[in-house]
């Protein structure tokens, strides 16, 4: 705050003197304009501090509530029985399906989304690449419900071949089997959700993969590297942290993602050992999906298995800045 | 290993952009021949022509011939990739691999070529930092990451980087332009040795380097802002900078324009 | 002997044996018959099979084929070329589903009826009916939100650029960050637990709160970003000639970004405008017109899609309202990309970058 008044008190000597000086030397030094001004926008920052504060707070306040009145415990449970007496409910298949559908969803989207990345910056014509990109940009736009909507209309049929395929050459793993009933499952959430984040996963890489400076490339391709050998002499060691951060806010949208996985999942309070049966759920879609029956101790359980949603996000999110601040070190001490 | 190279017509585009037109030459083997002319006379791209990096630029393409030891370069079936490899390239600003060691930096080429046991590998990485005038520098720290070095330093590693896969021909695209006066010395020594086994091509915008460096000299210049690039004389260096041919090569080393 | 050793291993040649141009589309070619064939003989059903199949034989194919005739070096080099070709026709297919399908089957129902009626007394398996009454919902609840968000998210921006030094700047700057990662359904269990303390009834506003809670941090660093772009030298050029602070940002600072502060609500917008979550917690849904945000449940264009689609119980009158309504929301958000970025493009200040 006192910079500004630094600053403006030390302007050149005026060519001219009287008017001007004078409308200056009037407004004098505490100039209430910069006083508003600093204060509103200093507000607004305090503003969302106080925003976050209250997040925390309230949840908290609500789930100790709901928490306090649990019979069972609340983090290993397998069951969501609000409505009893004395309730019972844990978060336990929740967590396991969200962590698990992530999971899924990371392991197919995170080398798609490299591959597409390169893809853009690598090996289309670049009268292709432009275009594609823009594309790409506008589909991470489209809202989750509509990724919803055609996960259950549209890809759950079309996934009965694959499971049954999975079944008959997998299926003796367990994780694999199929009881044949509609793909409502886990397998089939993982995919959705690889699809939905998939753009976003692709624009942050290709910003990335575009950043790697020309020179590194062209030191690979002087020793006569072929196209790949410079990705992975120059571009990916270039681009790793990069694209650890562009997954971990991938991440994030598919462990948070809601209407998506409320659409697709049949829900169920168990968990399934294989992940093409229908059944379990996860933190999001079990708030979206339990809530419209819930009385208020329902709420209060689901208000503290979002906290719990909550803190999960949070980590992962605290993951990709630190990653992300390692990197701005690394590529300073490098300039 | 060294081997000579003769181009005929060649003429570079970029897109519709003629940059470099009609150049003919010879550079003889274990001879430092120097590229000079004034910015943008397309020298730079001429340099990259002679390993096929000039298509790696969008829009990059090449006509004419370009003959190491009656091989065309640009003949049907030559793969690019092993043109690269037997053409080394050091460039304007030293380009280290940022995420390697040192070690790893010299033997990134050889990684490509083929499986060594890492016996080998140390030999080679060790000539070629001598080769380079690094090893004593740098020899305790092999494993630590190449971009800690100096810039003159990193310089040097590349250099040792492209000499260790034994190239044919090594090409310097104004390999001292980045550095002070004190490494731009000792990569000057460092091309006096090299050329006893390698054919060298240097671009370089400091005539007084030229001179110094080199055995032969070309002069290259364009008629105006947008034309092509054309290459003036070629010539023993000794010539061009006493008693060249044309007027324009006397008027640009002594700095009349340019 | 290092040396003999070396040469002993390189190529003597600049000639390697190359496969013809033309072979990646002759093996391509090939793998969609073997994996036609494969799927009329095992009689598999699901064109995606034999599209992946097709992919698998592809990637195999050119690896043995390439192995063969130039080598392990250039083998690895075209299975690269053809997975990231691969993994980018794969990609592809599903987003390309999902745009057709949403055109496709949205515009069975969607003409000015459907757009200007509520679902009033149309029951849910029914035909007829319309999405009126979602649309002013939306309308309402993201207006109310970017009037709460956008003011306090520029204003913070300002705050982190021009005058954010210290201890509060940098908490300001982590939180925005945590904000950005929240899950929109926290946000709205976040309100539900103030109403649950208030014991309010849901409406309107209160999914509003929810959105602007998730619109915020977008809006903080977008108009960062853009306030980050203006060259210092136009701010010290004003301040040089004794203009105040606050009038140097008001006139000359906000001027040269205001293009891209308006492209990054304008994104913000779009992303809210999609949230289900909130709204499904906080402001119900409602089948006939209500126009009072601040008073009773509400539609909301994404919640109606879910609603019709959850409540239809397999009545194909209600899908297709679903399709119509998500091929109106898709377009709204579309329009507003499409726009903000036209804008961007149009107002970008010249860095000479």
């Amino acid at each position: 705050m006192d910079t500004s008044i630094q600053t403006t008190d030390a302007p050149p000597p005026p060519p001219q003197p009287s008017p001007v000086e004078q409308k200056r030397a009037a407004r004098g030094a505490t100039r209430p304009g910069d006083r508003i001004f600093l204060g509103l926008s200093r507000g607004s920052g305090i503003l969302l501090l106080v925003i976050m504060a209250a997040i925390a707070a309230f949840l908290t306040y609500r789930a100790s509530i709901a928490i306090g009145k649990d019979d069972a415990n609340f983090l290993t449970t397998f069951e969501w029985n609000t409505g009893l007496v004395p309730p019972e409910f844990g978060i336990a298949v929740l967590a396991f399906g969200t962590i698990v559908s992530s999971v899924i969803a990371m392991v197919i989207a995170v080398p798609v989304a490299v591959a597409i990345a390169l893809f853009l910056t690598h090996y289309a014509p670049r009268r292709l690449a432009g275009p594609i990109a823009y594309v790409i940009d506008l589909l991470a736009a489209v809202p989750s419900i509509v990724y919803g909507l055609w996960g259950a209309m549209i890809l759950v049929p079309h996934l009965n071949g694959l499971n049954g395929w999975l079944d008959e050459y997998l299926g003796w793993t367990g994780i694999f089997s199929w009881d044949g009933l509609a793909p409502r499952s886990m397998l089939t959430v993982g995919i959705l959700l690889a699809i939905m984040i998939l753009p976003i996963i692709t624009n942050v890489s290709r910003e990335v993969f575009r950043q790697v400076p020309r020179m590194h490339e062209e030191a690979a391709l002087a020793l006569g590297a072929t196209r790949w050998e410079v990705i992975r002499m120059a571009v990916l060691p270039f681009g790793r942290s990069g694209v650890i951060s562009a997954s971990m806010l991938g991440l994030g949208r598919a462990l948070g993602e809601t209407m998506a996985v409320a659409t697709v999942l049949s829900p169920s309070f168990t968990i399934q050992t294989s992940l093409l049966d229908p059944g379990g759920g996860t933190f999001a879609q079990n708030i979206a999906s339990k809530f419209g029956e819930a009385d208020e101790l329902g709420r209060d359980a689901l208000i503290a298995s979002g906290l719990v949603l909550f803190v999960i996000t949070l980590l992962v999110n605290g993951a990709a800045r630190a990653i992300i601040a390692r990197r701005k070190e690394y590529s300073g001490a490098n300039a | 290993m060294a081997k000579r190279i003769d181009v005929s017509g060649l003429t570079a585009y970029y897109g519709s952009h003629k940059a470099i037109e009609d150049i003919s030459m010879t550079v003889e083997p274990r001879s430092v021949t120097a590229f000079i002319g004034p910015s943008g006379c397309g020298k730079s791209t001429f340099l990259r022509t002679l390993n096929r990096m000039h298509e790696v630029t969008p829009g990059g393409r090449v006509e004419g011939k370009v003959l190491l030891d009656d091989e065309d370069l640009y003949g049907a079936g030559i793969d690019p990739v092993s043109v690269r490899r037997e053409v080394g390239m050091v460039f304007q600003r030293p380009n280290p691999f940022p995420t390697m060691s040192i070690f790893d930096n010299v033997a990134a080429g050889l990684r490509l070529n083929g499986k060594y046991k890492k016996s080998e590998l140390n030999d080679i990485v060790e000539k070629s930092l001598k080769g380079a005038n690094l090893w004593n520098e740098v020899k305790d720290r092999l494993n630590k990451p190449g971009s800690g070095l100096s810039g003159g330093q990193q310089q040097r590693l590349c250099i040792a980087r492209a000499i260790a896969v034994e190239p044919d021909v090594l090409l310097m695209d104004e390999p001292c332009s980045a550095l002070d006066p004190i490494s731009t010395l000792a990569i000057e020594d460092l091309i006096g040795e090299l050329k006893e086994r390698f054919t060298i091509v240097i671009v370089t915008h400091n005539m007084q380097q030229a001179a110094r460096v080199s055995d032969r000299t070309a002069f290259f210049n364009l008629a105006a802002v947008g034309q092509p690039g054309r290459l003036i004389e070629i010539d023993d260096t000794e010539r061009i900078f006493s008693n060249p041919s044309v007027q324009a090569t006397e008027d640009y080393i002594s700095g009349r324009f340019g | 002997m290092s040396h003999a050793v070396l040469t002993d291993k390189r190529p003597s040649t600049l000639r390697g044996a190359r496969l013809p141009k033309w072979s990646p589309w002759a093996i391509a070619a090939g793998s969609i018959a073997v994996a036609v064939g494969i799927g009329l003989a095992a009689g598999l059903d699901s064109r995606v099979q034999w599209g992946l199949i097709a992919a698998i034989v592809f990637v195999l194919g050119t690896y043995v084929i390439a192995a063969r005739v130039e080598g392990g070096r250039q083998a690895k080099d075209r299975v690269a070329t053809s997975l990231v070709w691969v993994a980018f026709l794969l990609a592809v297919i599903p987003l390309v589903s999902l745009v057709w399908t949403t055109i496709s089957r949205g515009m069975k129902v969607l003409d000015p009826y459907f757009l200007t009626h509520s679902m009033g007394l149309v029951a849910d398996a029914e035909p007829g009916g319309g999405i009126y009454h979602a649309i002013l919902g939306s309308l309402e609840q993201v207006g109310l939100a970017t009037v709460i968000a956008a003011p306090i998210g520029v204003l913070t921006a300002i705050y982190l650029v021009e005058y954010g030094r210290g201890r509060l700047a940098k908490a300001v700057t982590f939180f925005v960050d945590v904000m950005t990662g929240i899950p929109s359904i926290v946000a709205g269990l976040f309100i539900l637990s103030l109403m649950l303390i208030f014991e309010m009834q849901p409406f309107g506003f209160a999914g509003s709160l929810a959105l602007a809670i998730l619109m915020m941090p977008v809006v903080v660093r977008s108009t960062e970003e853009m306030l980050k772009l203006v060259p210092n030298e136009l701010r010290e050029a004003s301040l040089a000639l004794g203009v105040p602070k606050w009038r140097t940002i008001l006139k000359v600072v906000l001027p040269t970004s205001i293009g891209g502060i308006t492209t990054g609500i304008m994104l913000a917008i779009a992303r809210i405008a999609g949230e289900t979550a909130p709204v499904l917690l906080l402001v119900w849904g409602n089948s006939l017109i209500n126009a009072n945000p601040f008073e009773g449940a509400q539609a909301s264009l994404p919640l109606y899609i879910y609603q019709q689609y959850a409540n239809s119980a397999g009545a194909g009158a209600a899908y297709d309202r679903a399709w119509a309504a998500s091929l109106t929301l898709i377009a709204f958000v579309m329009i507003l990309n499409l726009v903000a970025r036209g804008i961007a493009r149009w107002k970008a200040p010249k860095t000479g970058r």
